[in-house]
């Protein structure tokens, strides 16, 4: 039996260090892991719990992240809980196996420090990682602290493990400014975190030899479309599960998750809408612009990026004046992905109710974003807002050296 | 382990109930028989990846499975890894007391092609064996990517056709010597390493065995002779193997613990390697008079890898 681990109701620790924890408790069958910055100390940490006896699953230190997402794939087939942690080029060498992991509906908790991609080379935070595989079929949520990394990877099991849900799931954190940050976080104890997530129920086991089953077979026309059809409705229908375990979550903790994280919007006019550190970055902004220049400022922030909360994001954008779509990811050569999701949100409701929308491209490589250039975004905002259209580039490059970089002009009428 | 014997090849054709006869494998083909020499050779539950190749398009295209078995597939590359996993899964769950049937053994085995297993999933199958998964990697080596119609791998042998290696007016086909997989394999330090073939079934049911019995990581190469790119008749697959063997092209031996080395079968009459050549399509241009040299070519090293493993197995070492 591992041993347990006594916790403090306040410890400080860093986003890595918090899920590391968080693994620890699940009681993970199976680790197959490979290092890369800035991920490194989840594995790192799990190793020495490994080494004291904190663990009994098998740690497996493979030889790439393909392989580390490979060996999840085939220990999470034999019947068991799985998990891993990667970043950046890691994450896009085990993309391959992620297409594979959703399409076999196993439910393995991926832990990815957002870093940016290569090249050139940066070790630095941003979210091209996570773009690089947004259609890869998994749940994926997103921490914007360490505490959120923790909770967010106890839920994550729970909403992966789901007989109705039976996914691949996702927890983001931003590079450094979350993994490395120390700060306070509040555990549940080793035996509640674990009750609260369960024992692993196994389904379709490889080691159930009286059922024998047959792993990632081949469909040509004939099924193909029909197994991805309902893989994306399984997808789709996961947020009724997500929401129930963030209620559960709740009840357990005090600590309240929603599909779609909404501040100040109740009167909004302007809002941001982001991902990661970047929300409370953009909360903070937003409270001194309402206290000291009366600019109705809220912002918007998907903790669940798949599924794409795309009602509560129409609903809470509905009627406002202007958001901005902050991408911390080069599209390049269109508009940012959120930008996008958000556009295609806001075409389903009439055009009274919508907001001009504009794009920020920002914090590439890990080039920093305060709170004072969140501000001058909102008061833009809001300058667009009151003359009724877009008075800047549609797409803007925020925090770049040189001269100023736009693209598209908006249209007045 | 418990061993199953199979006494004659009459036994041998209808002994498997965990393979089913039903799947896509072109007639002729020797990657079932091989399939099937390995499901006979044991009583053991079995967990068996594949690597994306012929075996794996021509045995789960859904809604049908010839495999009565657990069995994955997931890339190309990554068999071993997928066994690996799963292998560490069961040591897990057995530790923790969570499998459904504790006591019955079980054994992981991963197929992959020669072009997975030479080339893409190299790195895998090195990874998975330097970490001493208790696992039989069998690689059915058919010298060429043939699932995909016939392109050149890092196994095709010199002087082959394919498709990506032609023999054309200025070419006599692959340049490069075939990669000496048995040798690096057992240089990562497996417990048991072989090379055999379908013809000396026998053998190769005692290699298998042996493979399955030994804890840790082993490697066994096996000749899968490949009637639609080697281009001989479908009838001929083991009357081709066994020129393989008996030319010496493919040597039926085994590595022990990375060195101790077993010549299991020595041909009474050690036939030149033209014969072997001469009985398939692949090798027809080496008959040109331009082109004899090549055949000189391999011929010496056949003689002289021969040697080396006739001295490697006196030397003890």
């Amino acid at each position: 039996m591992a041993e347990k681990m006594e916790l403090k109701s306040t410890e400080v620790w860093d986003g890595n260090y918090a899920a590391a924890q968080a693994l620890r408790q699940a009681q993970v069958d199976v680790v197959a892991a490979y290092p890369i910055t800035p991920s490194t100390p989840i594995v790192e940490t799990y190793g020495s719990f490994v080494a004291n006896g904190y663990i009994d699953g098998e740690f497996v230190m493979v030889e790439s992240e393909h392989a580390a997402m490979s060996g999840c794939v085939g220990a999470a087939a034999a019947g068991g809980r799985v998990a891993t942690a990667t970043s950046s080029q890691g994450f896009m060498l085990m993309i391959e196996v992620l297409y594979q992991a959703s399409g076999m509906r196993l439910p393995i908790v991926l832990n990815v420090v957002n870093r940016a991609i290569a090249s050139p080379l940066n070790v630095r935070g941003d979210h091209g990682d996570m773009y690089a595989g947004r259609d890869s079929g998994w749940v994926q949520l997103d921490a914007f602290n360490a505490q959120e990394a923790y909770d967010l990877n106890l839920c994550a099991f729970k909403i992966g493990e789901d007989i109705n849900v039976r996914l691949p799931v996702m927890v983001h954190q931003d590079g450094f400014v979350t993994s490395h940050t120390a700060q306070n976080v509040h555990p549940l104890s080793d035996d509640e975190a674990y009750a609260f997530i369960g024992d692993y129920k196994p389904v379709d086991e490889m080691l159930d030899f009286s059922k024998p089953v047959t792993y990632g077979a081949q469909t040509e026309e004939d099924w193909h479309y029909e197994h991805k059809a309902k893989q994306h409705r399984a997808l789709m229908d996961s947020y009724v599960v997500i929401d129930r375990v963030f209620e559960a979550f709740e009840k357990k903790t005090g600590r309240k998750y929603k599909r779609l994280e909404t501040y100040m919007m109740e009167d909004a006019e302007v809002a941001i809408l982001a991902l990661g550190t970047t929300v409370e970055t953009s909360i903070l902004a937003a409270k001194q612009l309402r206290e000291e220049e009366g600019i109705k400022a809220g912002v918007v922030a998907p903790r669940v990026i798949r599924p794409f909360p795309l009602n509560e994001l129409r609903a809470a954008l509905a009627g406002i004046k202007c958001v901005a779509a902050l991408d911390r990811s080069c599209p390049m050569g269109a508009m940012g992905a959120l930008y996008n999701e958000t556009c295609g949100a806001l075409a389903t409701i009439p055009a009274e109710q919508r907001p001009l929308v504009t794009n920020f491209i920002y914090g590439l490589g890990g080039r920093d974003f305060a709170v004072d250039e969140a501000k001058r975004i909102f008061r833009e905002q809001k300058g667009h807002a009151d003359v009724g259209h877009i008075t800047t580039h549609v797409q803007q490059f925020s925090g770049l050296r040189g001269p100023k970089l736009g693209f598209y002009e908006s249209k007045r009428s | 382990m418990a061993i199953r014997s199979v006494k004659n090849l009459k036994e041998f054709s209808t002994a498997n109930e965990r393979f089913e006869g039903a799947h896509l494998l072109c007639p002729g083909c020797a990657h079932s028989m091989i399939v099937r020499e390995l499901m006979n050779a044991t009583d053991d539950n079995l967990v068996i990846a594949t690597n994306t190749g012929c075996l794996e398009v021509s045995t789960a295209v859904y809604p049908y499975t010839s495999w009565d078995t657990s069995w994955i597939h997931i890339g190309f590359e990554n068999a071993a890894t997928a066994a690996a996993g799963a292998e560490a899964m069961y040591k897990a769950r057995k530790r923790k007391g969570t499998l459904k049937d504790p006591d019955a053994p079980v054994k992981f085995v991963a197929f992959g092609g020669d072009g997975s297993t030479y080339d893409i999933g190299f790195q895998w199958l090195s990874g998975a064996v330097e970490r001493g998964h208790d696992f039989t990697y069998i690689c059915l080596d058919n010298e060429n990517y043939a699932n995909t119609g016939g392109q050149r791998s890092s196994s095709t042998p010199v002087g082959a056709h394919t498709s990506t290696a032609q023999a054309g007016r200025v070419s006599y086909g692959k340049k490069q010597k075939k990669k000496d997989m048995v040798a690096i394999m057992a240089a990562h330090g497996a417990p048991y390493v072989a090379q055999l073939a379908p013809n000396k079934w026998k053998i190769m049911a005692k290699g298998f065995q042996k493979a399955l019995e030994t804890e840790g990581p082993c490697f066994i190469n096996t000749v899968s002779a490949c009637t639609t790119e080697w281009k001989f008749d479908a009838k001929d697959t083991i009357h081709i193997t066994d020129l393989a063997t008996d030319t010496l092209m493919f040597p039926i031996y085994e590595i022990i613990n990375g060195h101790e080395l077993n010549i299991l079968y020595r041909p009474k009459n050690v036939l030149p390697v033209e014969e072997y050549l001469a009985a398939q399509g692949r090798y027809k241009h080496l008959f040109k008079p331009e082109n004899r040299h090549v055949i000189e070519r391999i011929q010496k090293e056949i003689d002289e890898k021969w040697e080396y493993l006739q001295r490697r197995e006196e030397a003890k070492v």
